[in-house]
Order: structure tokens, then sequence, then C-alpha cells
């Protein structure tokens, strides 16, 4: 991922609202038609329990400031770029060791049985390194996917924060991808057992 | 007879529904396609912008359309799928001729349309001309809509044309003419922005209209707050301010005591009220008994919720009223509808920025398809088929003799139940699904079983097709010039991207050659669908959908154009009455005094449970299209049952058993999904799926007594638990069930 692509918009950034998903999954049947894919979606929707809630979940590839997919890869296979995009596994190198779908503290990658291969959202590369924004944040019809610059995030969503400091425990992880919190917010805590 | 020639298991294994899916190797040509085409979606009313892909003649894949003001790319997973009704293996590419006991089979277009032509002839001379009737559709553009009006009545020379708007928002265009004597939303959309308070009423729109989330949610970030009026937790409703949970059918009741309300704390607008309004006396005396113990009783929520409802809506200075099919699927449709629009016109909040009211079409076009003539007593311009002046007119735009115009003909419910009594022997249609779109529909197959000649026209064989004599192969969306008109009253164009395939004709061609062979040419002779256009917006002209002054090149130019926009220097007319001149005969807005009454079907101890049905995200009306869409069928693939743990509790029912439900119509088996987001004395069906899997073989064929819409919405029920686990979908197949 050396090529340096003017395009991309570095003022721009990827802000998740998961509150606002109403669970539709245009945004799962819109990112499996990019040809990379295979028709696999890289975004994941799920029920959070129907029993008791029509509420849905959306996740994406967060784009971990220090990507601990990364870090557990034993063949080098995952790298973050100059735009700080964390790549989905090399095909020549992944072993489908299955180190990152195991360590990753968002659930994102995942083994894809008959290629032998770990797969996940490369934030449509193809797509914003040409200036354009992903196919998910496109489609979104409720707004719970958003692309665009933290101005006018702020300037659309007054009642929230936008939030990348995820705290597991004693360690923090810093994303690239914001999630929206109550406003005021700067980090969500999610288990805070020492 | 329209019987099936063999079995519905033959029928499907040659013509599906069978389930496509993209290849995962991917398409060829979408990375450099021949031609971007800007378009709109082919499904709801929402109509949002959608780019194409095309390569040889095929549509390949598609790309958001982000300068489309309405959904700047947004879109459902219907519109990031529907170019996979393009190269489906299903596609009918010849027109096919019943053989009993064989099937279909190929036919040319000479011989089948020969042989439509001898039928018609002899059916309309053997039992005069309204013997022969036609059923339409509004997926269709404005152009086909009108084309079949004008087809139905000159060439075909029946009175009996109807249309599936009839099961759509025929009861909303009924109250808007009754209040304002004009049929569209007031507003655009945009009004929804920094209204105070939203109320939305029956209406599903996370599900149904996903695209219009995102207004209402910019709304709520502006500091509005939300009122969901569902009988379910819908996903909308989860994220509202307050969430009534009404008694299905018993909507009028809620609205009425939120309008005494407003009378009781006096948040009226009196000026408003005196200056251009009439009958609010009416409206109040109707009123006058129905506090919030009433209301509590009558509708089910509880009372602290209706005051803070009407605490909500009365002293906000801006507000925004939407309704769609939740409160128009009744025997009370208007009543519901009148009940709504006397809560906006009391607080004198319309006609001003972020102040509105409005129906959510449901229908692709079922806004301009409710305007210009396939409806059964109305002609263009959403005129009236028995005013003489409007017949006079309409007659001298068509060439035909006042005299040679027929009357108003019979609603679709009531249509088919003509054919059912034998008086309708024939039958034309186009862009409907009876069969599983219509109540009670075991009446309805018993009443194609009757026909003496049945002909179709569609592009896949649908459910009720199957029954026809003769299946004429027409066009896709993506395969004809046009225009519709979204639930905002924009006009816009849908634009040709491909040719139809194989030996299929574009729905417009089919019907100009039929007029031709019916002797009607001269009155047919259009080169395009411009033409078409040019010669609605004389039809229109001086008619309240006046869309005289919209051309093509308008309508490019501008991104749409709102109607009425009477002249050609007209700019158009996003919010309505911004002059407070009411298009009623009196020239003032309409209060109705609105008394409460009950469905056509209350529970009783045979029947002791609601039954209300609607839809899901992922499916479109009667499935035509949507059921043959892998993905679209995957994320939902069966009906379910969805029923309250404590209703399940104290009947026995477990998650995923199939539940035997039967009303006085006929019975059917669902799996039961329990949630507690439904109401405890009410069980909910979606219902897209066919045959035995169709929630419509249990609804009602109870009509409103103006609109004759039929009542969707609540019918009453009785539930079995049969103590089996339900199939999985996969062996289930529901999306082809017969």
């Amino acid at each position: 991922m050396g090529l340096r692509m003017n395009a991309f918009r570095t003022d721009q950034e990827f802000f998740l609202d998961p509150q606002r998903c109403i669970g539709c999954h245009a945004c799962e049947m819109a990112c499996a038609e990019c040809e990379t894919n295979g028709q696999l979606p890289m975004i994941h929707v799920d029920y959070v329990d129907r029993y008791f809630t029509p509420q849905t979940s959306v996740q994406i590839c967060m784009h971990c400031e220090d990507p601990v997919c990364a870090k557990v890869c034993p063949a080098v296979a995952i790298e973050k770029d100059e735009y700080g995009i964390v790549h989905t596994a090399k095909t020549d190198r992944c072993i489908a060791c299955s180190n990152c779908v195991n360590a990753c503290p968002f659930g994102v990658p995942r083994k894809i049985q008959p290629m032998d291969l770990m797969v996940k959202c490369n934030m449509c590369y193809d797509r914003t390194s040409a200036g354009k924004k992903p196919m998910c944040a496109t489609v979104c019809p409720s707004g719970a996917l958003f692309y665009g610059t933290r101005e006018e995030m702020t300037r659309k969503r007054p009642n929230s924060s936008p939030v990348n400091s995820f705290k597991f425990g004693k360690q923090t992880v810093k994303t690239r991808v914001n999630i929206m919190m109550p406003k005021g917010a700067t980090e969500l805590v999610v288990d805070d057992s020492e | 007879m329209a019987t099936l020639p063999v079995s519905p298991e033959s029928i499907i294994a040659q013509f599906g529904p069978s389930l496509n899916f993209p290849k995962p190797e991917g398409i060829p040509g979408r990375d450099e396609p021949d031609a971007v085409v800007k378009t709109h979606c082919c499904f709801c009313g929402m109509q949002c912008g959608i780019k194409l892909l095309v390569k040889n003649n095929h549509i390949v894949g598609f790309e958001p359309w982000e300068e489309f003001p309405f959904n700047e790319g947004r879109l459902c997973p219907k519109g990031v799928q529907r170019y996979l009704q393009n190269d489906h293996p299903d596609r009918l590419l010849t027109p096919i001729v019943r053989v009993a006991g064989k099937g279909f089979e190929k036919t040319g277009w000479d011989p089948a349309m020969e042989r439509i032509v001898s039928e018609i002839q002899r059916i309309q001379s053997e039992h005069g001309n309204d013997a022969f009737a036609m059923l339409s559709g509004v997926s269709l553009t404005n152009e086909k809509s009108y084309l079949v009006g004008k087809f139905a009545r000159v060439a075909l020379k029946t009175k009996n044309l109807d249309y599936n708007g009839r099961l759509c928002m025929v009861s909303a265009g009924a109250g808007n003419k009754k209040a304002f004597g004009l049929d569209r939303g007031s507003n655009n959309y945009s009004d929804l922005a920094h209204a105070e308070v939203i109320m939305i009423c029956g209406t599903n729109v996370s599900e149904t209209f996903p695209t219009l989330t995102h207004w209402i949610w910019q709304a709520r970030d502006n500091g509005g707050q939300l009122i969901v009026v569902d009988p379910r937790l819908t996903p909308i409703a989860r994220t509202a301010d307050l969430h009534l949970p009404v008694r299905p059918g018993r909507d009028s009741a809620l609205y009425g005591a939120i309008l005494h309300q407003l009378i009781k704390h006096d948040w009226l607008d009196r000026d408003f009220i005196a200056n251009h309004t009439t009958d609010f006396d009416k409206a109040c005396e109707a009123v006058a008994d129905y506090d919030l113990d009433w209301a509590e009783r009558i509708t089910g929520i509880e009372k602290a919720k209706i005051l803070r409802a009407a605490e909500m809506w009365g002293p906000a200075r801006t507000s925004f009223l939407l309704h769609a099919r939740g409160i128009e699927h009744h025997s009370k449709g208007v009543e519901n509808v009148l009940a709504c629009i006397n809560l906006v016109l009391a607080t004198g909040r319309i006609g001003k920025p972020y102040c509105g009211y409005a129906t959510i079409t449901g229908q692709g076009n079922g806004q301009g398809g409710r305007e210009h003539g396939h409806k059964c007593d109305q002609l263009p311009g959403n005129r009236d088929i028995e005013n003489p002046e409007h017949r006079k007119y309409i007659s001298q735009v068509w060439g035909i003799e006042e005299k040679d115009m027929p009357g108003k003909g019979l609603t679709a419910y009531e249509l088919m139940e003509a054919i059912h009594r034998g008086e309708i022997k024939g039958l034309l249609s186009i862009c409907f699904n009876p069969l599983v779109s219509l109540p009670n529909n075991s009446m309805i197959r018993e009443a194609l079983e009757k026909l003496e000649f049945y002909v179709a026209i569609d592009f896949f064989l649908n459910e009720t097709a199957r029954h026809a004599d003769i299946v004429l192969p027409g066009s896709l969306h993506e395969e004809e010039d046009g225009t519709v008109t979204t639930a905002e009253g924009r006009v816009t164009r849908i634009r040709k991207a491909i040719d139809p395939p194989g030996d299929a004709r574009t729905d417009t061609s089919i019907l100009l050659e039929l007029a031709n062979r019916l002797g009607a040419g001269k009155h047919f002779s259009y080169e395009t669908s411009e033409d078409i256009f040019n010669e609605l917006r004389v039809a229109s002209k001086g008619g309240t959908a006046d869309y005289f002054g919209i051309t093509y090149q308008k309508i490019e130019d501008n991104m749409g154009v709102f109607w009425p926009c009477p002249s050609e220097d007209h700019p158009g007319t996003p919010r309505l009455w911004e002059d407070r001149k009411f298009k009623t005969p009196d020239g003032r807005a309409h209060f109705h005094g609105v008394a409460y009454r009950d469905p056509g079907e209350v529970t009783d101890a045979d029947y002791p449970v609601i039954l209300t049905t609607g839809r899901v995200v992922s499916q479109y009306l009667s499935g035509t299209q949507t059921r043959r869409i892998g993905k679209l069928v995957q994320q939902y693939p069966e009906p379910l049952l969805e029923i309250h743990p404590k209703l399940a509790a104290r009947l026995g029912i477990r998650d995923r058993e199939t539940v035997r439900v039967s009303t006085r119509r006929g019975c059917a088996e669902f799996p039961a999904q329990l949630v507690e987001t439904i109401r405890e004395d009410t069980v909910f069906i979606p219902y897209h799926w066919p045959g035995k899997k169709s929630a419509n073989q249990l609804t009602s064929g109870h009509l409103d007594p103006i609109s004759k819409i039929p009542e969707f919405k609540v019918c009453a029920c009785k539930l079995e638990p049969t103590g089996k686990l339900a199939p999985s979908p996969e062996v289930s197949q529901a999306w082809a069930s017969v």
C-alpha cells in the first residue's frame, strides 16, 4: 500500500452511531456488491436481542491506531497505511491462522473457510482513495453510518460527541473510526473490570 | 376457464419464483459500463434517486446518486438489490398461452394478440362492454397510468377499471379531498427538519420507507420530539420520545381524545380556525365525551400517555404529522385520516415552514398513479368521472364523444366480487397481483377460476397471472422512459436504461397495439413516452393535480418539479397552502366530526385475538419482484407470527412453534416469533407471501364505505399451538409457497 493516493480525503472520518441503526441491512448488501468482497459483507448488522427489542447493532472495522490484528499476525499480512486504514490480509501472505479473528477487540475480521483467508473492511479503499465515501456510509438510510468531516458531524449532531477511545479493562484502544456517544462523552468503557 | 393449467408446483418449476443471487466472482462490465443512467428506485413512494450501470444492454450494478436531493445516495436493501431483477431466470421473454394439462407454452405476438382481441370482442358482444374489466397498478409511471385510464375507457370501452392503489392510499386521498379539496401531501420532507414535534401515525417508517428515517432523525438532532402511534414497537418507535401502542382498529378514538385535550386546554389556533376553516364545531361536538378514561378503555393506551401526546402536540410552534397504511387500511380509513387532519387544522400548523401534514404514499408512483385516471371514478388531473364538466373536458382531449365516456366502475375488491358473481367475464391485468395482495384471497382464487378469459401483462409470472389464458411479457422499470410522482408530490424522471430482453415488449407498446387492434388506434398515436406526458399535461390542465407547466426538460433542470404547476413559467409548489386558499368549493379547510365506531370485525369468544398485517423491510408488496431476489429473501425468508410472550404463555405457544391461525375466512400456519415488542392482545403477520403462507387468507373483506379500502389492519383470529416446531425456512420455501 505504498502508493500515494492523492484523492484520499484526510479531512474525512467515519462516524458510527449504532443507536440510529434500523436493521435494514442496506449497508451489508451494498458492501457485498464490491467485487473484491466476492459478495461477502465486511460490515455486520445483528439484533441485540429480538425478544426484547428491534434494536440492531452495526459493526465495521474500527481501524485501530495500533491494530492488534496486525500485531498478532505471524505472517505480517495485515498493514496499516499512511492514512490510518488497516487493510485486509494480503492474500499471498495470510496463512488463515485466525490469530486476528481471535484478537480483535471488536470482533471484526472473519476467516473465510473456502478461501482460507482472513477478510475485513478496508474502508472501501477503492472508493475512499478516489475521494468517494465508503459504500455503507453512502447508502445508510438512517445516518447510523456517516462519512464526512468532523465539523460537518458536529454541526449536524449537536446532541452527540464523537468518541474514538475504548477502554477494555486497563487497556485503551484508540481507533480511526468514531462512535457517536451522548454529548460530552470522551471515551467508551467497554469493560471496567480490573 | 381460468383454472391453473397444471399443478402450481409445475408452474413454479418453470417460472419461479426462483432466487437470483449476484455472482461471487463479480459481474462483467461493472468496471467499465457503457452508460451510467440516473433514474429512481422501482419500489416505494420515496422514489430514491439511483444510478444504474449498463453494459451491453444489461444492468450490471448500481451507484448511489448522491446529488438527488431527497435521498442523497441513501438506499434501502431493496434499492441496493433491485438490479437483480434484470437477467433473472424467471423473466418472461415471449408471450405464453395456457394449455390445459400441459402448462404454459410459448406463442407469438400475433396469435396472442388476435386471440385476446377476439375474446374481448366476444365477451363484450355477448355480455356488454362492462363485462370485460381491467386491473392496473401504481408501480406504473404517470405515462402508463394515464395510458391505462384512456385505454380502458376509449379502446376497451369499459367502466370497470381499477387499480392496486385501492389497497394503498385511497383513504388518505378521500380524506385529503374532503378536508383540503386536493389530494397530495401538503409539504415536502424538508419541512420535517425543524418541526418541534413529529407525530407518526400508523407507519413503520424505518421498514417501509427507510430513507425517510434520515429526515426524521434530522429533526430530532435539531431538538424535535417524536411521537409514534403503532401497536408494535417498530424500529422507528424504539427511538421515539413517546410510543402510543394503539389497539388495532381504535385509531380514531385516540385522535379524537387528543383533540378533546387540545380543546380543553385551548391549544388551538383560533384565528386560523375562524378565518380559514369550517365545521370546527362539528369536530368539537363529536369528541365532547372523549375524555382520557374513555380513550384509555377503547385504545388500550395508558391515559397518561394520551395526555402527554396532547401536551407535546398542542402548544408546539411547528409540527409535522405523517400517516400511512396503519390508519388507512381500515373500514374507517377515511375517518382516521380526517381525525388526524383535525389535529393539524386545530393548531393551524399547515402551509408554513416546518408545519406539515402528509400521508406517506406507499407505492412507487402511488401519488402520480392516483391522479391520472386508472381509478374507477377518476379522470386525469384528479378529475371526477361523474362530473359533467370534467367528462366533457377529457372527452375533448381524447377526441371522443362525451356520451361514449364510460361512467364510474367498481373498485378493486368489488370488481373481484363481481367476477365471483359471474357479472364480469373477462379481465386484463397489469402490475397487480391480487391473489396475494387482496384480502380474503380464497374468494379471489374462486373468482379467477370463474373468468371466461383472462390476459395478464407482467415481466414475471406472478401468482395471479398463473390463472391467465395468455400472459404477455412486459417491461421492467428500467426498460421504459417516463415520470413518477413521489410521495412528496415531486414529479421525477424515470430513464430507460436498456431494452426489454428477448421478445418482451414495453408495456406501452403492448397497450398501443391492443388499442390499435381494438379499432381505437387513431386515439393512441404516440411515438414516445414524452408524447404521452405532453397529452397528460393538457388533460391535467385546470384539474386539481395540474401538471400543465411540467416538461421533461424542466424536470431534468430542477431534479423534479412539485405539482401543482399550472404554467411553464411556474416554479412548482413544494409546500401547499401558503396562500391559505384551499381547493374546497368554499376555499376553506374543512374539519369533520369523527365519531368513533368499532372496526368491521371485533374479537369475541370464538376469535379472541386481534390480527394485524404489514410489511418487512426486505420485501415489497406482493413480492412478485422481491421474492425473486436471493438476498432479500434470505433476510426475512418466511412470514412469522409476532406474538407477545404473555399471550404465548397463556396459549402454550413456544418460540418457533407452528401456530394455526384461524379467522372467519380461513386458516393458515405460521412459525411463532415471541417478542415483547407487540401488544398482548394483538398478533402480527407480514403479508408478502403467496399460497398457504399468505396472511391474506385470513384478512377480512370489510371495506371503508367511502374509499373502499379493505380492512387489512384488523380482524379477529384464533390461535392454536400445533405442538410442532416449524421447519427451517430453507425447508418451507415460503417465497414460492403454493
